[in-house]
């Protein structure tokens, strides 16, 4: 089928009219989370269901069915939303897809278990926006995601995608175009935090020709996942930035960067520029402004380093990903030598906000030095995981309280990582801290580009030190000694310390060693490395030195220097824990208190966790000595029941 | 090109644009130590021994000077406390991988690093990359090069370029601050193609 190419901003403005009248806003329309989070708690099957559902029950002209990107609340998946309602149900099974798509359809009726239920006060959420999950972001550039069908151009169109390419094309100049980008304050989102606008103005002084622009969707950081939904739910979206970029920097040709891991972001990455191509949207003389520009999508072998601007240029060239010195920057001089503007995914999605609302609205949201909003992926010991935008300068404690939902479990907060694995650890006594570039930098940590990792008091500082540094030392390309060979020093005087042979001077070594890493690498990724120690350092030092001085993990989590202990006056002799021991450390019978051999013991916890809590015997030490077992002649223990009084016991 | 004024511990220096900072040093008669550093090679910026303070608009970093281009008003300074200490770390790095390499060596007697500093872990080659990039650069034969990557990586001679190339050149041996080329040649040698230098066996005597 082919479709009519728009060849001037009014037949755009036509068909964005007519495919919008279409979307009448109060007709029913089920929407689908078809993120990967869902599709990997069954959303396929929900939809297919719905579909099955749709033609048995004679639905299927009377109500939209649409598959899209990421919502964001991927802790309770599959999501089923329902417009105009907005009724939202979480957990969805295909089993549940008859009664929601008679009784939620014909009859208006709530389905009431697949609500939202508050944690604490059980309260129950039928609309979408009302769950505190949601209801306390902003969501000026993930919204659309829940808007649109990610595979149709049309849908794109229809909620007014394109208009600030449009106005671009047709009312700005390129330099009112970065004019107006650096007024937003617009600040990269890749992590550096670098003037967008600025980035820019370089790129477009920049003698040479041709000139390039780049998204760098290289998304590498352990449980980070927003660039990845950005370009799944809503890829029209960093296309049209893309091309206003490109327009304002005088380039013809771009490049996506995007993982190969990302299987649904390079397929609906691939549908969209076709559909754009289809549409006039991209190639030649766009919209008939002789605006040509052209995009080739490069996937990447999933090397963490290549999300580096300079290792991403050589990348593209074809080369081993290694980073190399700046300057010269790559604004100046970067692929092939030639000025090359590369920005983060949700960085070009940011652009036709500005575009179409004005750097004025842009900026009047967030701090003095962050403007705009801030996609995070909220993770760890957090109840509502997913992926939260919220306004630059809201309080992080908003974002684990309010948004997050608290810690799940009872447990106590001790820290959130945010930055990525080089970013650091934020303590307690900082969760008032506005969110924003320079204000997580001051606190020893960093934007990075949106990983927010939460702690409980269970998590060893220490240790949560190691398992980075051990991430960022696999991942160094190995070019420079400080990143390479210091890193991989500091990793194995972290794993000494947490198995208990830290020795003293071990800190200070610690600290040289991050000094040198900081100081003298050559690219970001060894000057950050050193974070995750620094910060935990800075703020837990006292469980460095615990570990080292008393060979004691206060977390009671490092393995080697913890011990189960089976406390004999709570025992209650059930053999739970007996048979449950896959290695048969633990002594004892029916009646007969159970004794754990510390030398078959491999500290798995199991004992601990299926010991009865109305019992709770079993203990975890650190820094102690276990107790010795309690003699052979007193482990038995003596039942008052009936047929105890009738038989007198042994002894 | 045009001439950059800037100064070098002290010294005016007058140097040309394009010029990294070790180049302008060297013009100049002020030292600072290489590793991964060869004049007709292609700065690589790898082994970070020659950083140096340079400060330029009321900032101050340290910087790579054999990648660091010159700039008007720069102001060097090859030597200073947190220059040394740094230095010294990253031999101490390197000593624990090639622990008697004499140019480490040296290099440590002159900045008081402590071979045993660091738990060792002798791979003997350094990752300056010299034989890979002389290899390459110059000789356009790349019969040696980084295989693997981060801390897994080292050099490796191509066997089918090797066979046919190496025996004549060798031009890249000397340039190695360890003996490790050498002996990933001789092993290559004695695995792949043997017959390429016919060695007398043991017990007889070369005629």
């Amino acid at each position: 089928m082919t479709v009519p190419r728009l060849s001037s901003p009014e037949e755009l403005a036509k068909l964005s009219q007519e495919l919008s009248s279409r979307r009448d806003p109060n007709s029913p329309c089920v929407s689908i989370c078809a993120g990967t989070g869902c599709l990997a708690c069954g959303a396929t099957d929900v939809v297919s269901a719905f579909k099955d559902e749709f033609e048995k029950q004679g639905l299927k002209d009377k109500v939209g069915l649409r598959s899209t990107g990421c919502h964001g609340f991927c802790e309770r998946g599959p999501i089923v939303v329902i417009d105009p309602e907005e009724t939202c149900y979480l957990q969805v099974a295909p089993g549940d897809v008859p009664e929601i798509a008679s009784a939620a359809l014909n009859e208006n009726k709530i389905i009431d278990r697949l609500l939202y239920v508050h944690q604490v006060t059980g309260e129950k959420t039928t609309r979408e926006s009302d769950i505190p999950f949601y209801k306390n972001q902003r969501r000026l550039v993930f919204g659309p995601n829940r808007k649109i069908d990610p595979q149709s151009i049309e849908d794109y169109i229809a909620i007014g995608g394109y208009r600030a390419l449009v106005k671009a094309l047709f009312e700005m100049t390129p330099e009112q175009i970065i004019a107006e980008v650096k007024e937003a304050k617009l600040r990269g989102r890749g992590g550096a935090g670098f003037l967008t606008g600025v980035k820019w103005e370089i790129a477009r002084n920049a003698p040479g020709d041709p000139k390039y622009v780049v998204v760098n969707c290289d998304e590498g950081d352990p449980g980070a996942y927003m660039d990845r939904s950005l370009m799944e739910g809503n890829p029209h979206s960093v296309i049209e930035g893309l091309l206003i970029g490109a327009y304002a920097i005088g380039s013809q040709h771009g490049f996506v960067y995007v993982r190969q891991e990302y299987p649904l972001a390079v397929k609906n990455l691939g549908i969209a520029l076709r559909q754009a191509e289809e549409r006039g949207l991209l190639g030649k003389n766009i919209l008939g402004s002789g605006f040509d520009f052209h995009v080739k999508v490069h996937r990447g072998a999933g090397a963490f380093v290549c999300g580096e601007e300079t290792a991403l240029i050589l990348s593209l060239e074809g080369r081993p990903g290694e980073p190399r010195p700046r300057p010269p920057y790559p604004a100046v001089k970067g692929l092939w030598d030639k000025p090359t503007n590369i920005n983060n995914v949700e960085t070009w999605a940011n652009v036709p906000l500005i575009i179409n609302k004005g750097a004025a609205e842009f900026a009047s949201i967030g701090t003095d030095g962050s403007k705009g909003t801030k996609i995070f992926s909220l993770v760890g010991k957090i109840a509502n995981t997913g992926l939260v935008e919220v306004p630059m300068g809201i309080p992080l404690r908003d974002v684990v309280y309010k948004i997050g939902g608290g810690i799940p479990g009872g447990k106590k907060f001790k820290a959130m990582q945010t930055g990525g694995p080089s970013g650091g650890c934020i303590p307690e006594k900082l969760l008032d801290l506005e969110v924003g570039f320079d204000e997580l930098t001051k606190a020893g940590s960093m934007m990075g580009s949106g990983g927010m990792i939460v702690m409980d008091e269970d998590t060893c500082m220490v240790d949560v030190a190691r398992y980075f540094i051990e991430f960022l030392t696999e991942e160094s390309c190995g070019k420079c000694v400080p990143c390479r060979e210091g890193l991989r020093q500091m990793h194995r005087i972290l794993d000494r310390i947490t198995k208990g042979k830290g020795r003293e001077g071990d800190i200070e070594t610690l600290e040289l060693l991050s000094e040198t890493a900081q100081e003298a690498s050559l690219c970001a990724l060894g000057k950050t490395a050193p974070n995750p120690f620094l910060s935990t350092l800075r703020y837990f030092r006292d469980e460095y030195e615990a570990h080292i001085k008393e060979k004691r993990c206060p977390a009671l989590s490092c393995k080697e220097l913890i011990a189960f202990y089976i406390d004999p006056d709570r025992c209650k002799a059930c053999l739970i824990c007996l048979r449950k021991c896959p290695t048969n450390a633990i002594d004892g019978a029916k009646n007969k208190i159970h004794v754990i051999d510390q030398a078959k013991c491999t500290n798995c916890g199991t004992c601990l966790e299926v010991c009865p809590t109305r019992f709770a015997a079993v203990q975890k030490l650190s820094g102690v000595p276990v107790p010795p077992p309690i003699p052979e002649d007193r482990r038995m223990i003596l039942r008052k029941s009936k047929e105890d009084e009738r038989r007198p016991s042994a002894d | 090109m045009s001439d950059v004024h800037l100064r070098i511990d002290g010294k005016d220096v007058r140097a040309s644009e394009g010029m990294t900072v070790l180049d302008a040093a060297r013009g100049a008669h002020i030292s600072i130590p290489t590793l991964c550093q060869h004049e007709r090679l292609e700065p690589y910026g790898g082994c970070r021994i020659c950083i140096v303070e340079a400060e330029a608009r009321g900032q101050n970093k340290l910087v790579a000077s054999c990648v660091h281009p010159v700039e008007a008003d720069l102001n060097v300074r090859t030597r200073s406390d947190r220059v040394d200490r740094i230095r010294k770390t990253v031999l101490e790095l390197l000593l624990a991988r090639a622990p008697d390499s004499p140019q480490l060596v040296d290099l440590a007697a002159q900045y008081g690093a402590d071979r045993d500093r660091f738990e060792k872990d002798p791979s003997f080659c350094i990752h300056c990359g010299l034989c890979v990039r002389y290899c390459n650069e110059i000789k356009k034969l790349n019969a040696v090069g980084f295989v693997d990557r981060g801390i897994r990586k080292e050099i490796s001679f191509i066997p089918e370029i090797a066979s046919k190339e190496c025996n004549n050149c060798k031009e890249c041996f000397p340039l190695c601050p360890t003996s490790y080329l050498q002996a990933a040649f001789v092993l290559l040698e004695a695995l792949a193609f043997p017959s390429a230098s016919p060695r007398p066996a043991s017990g007889k005597t070369v005629a």
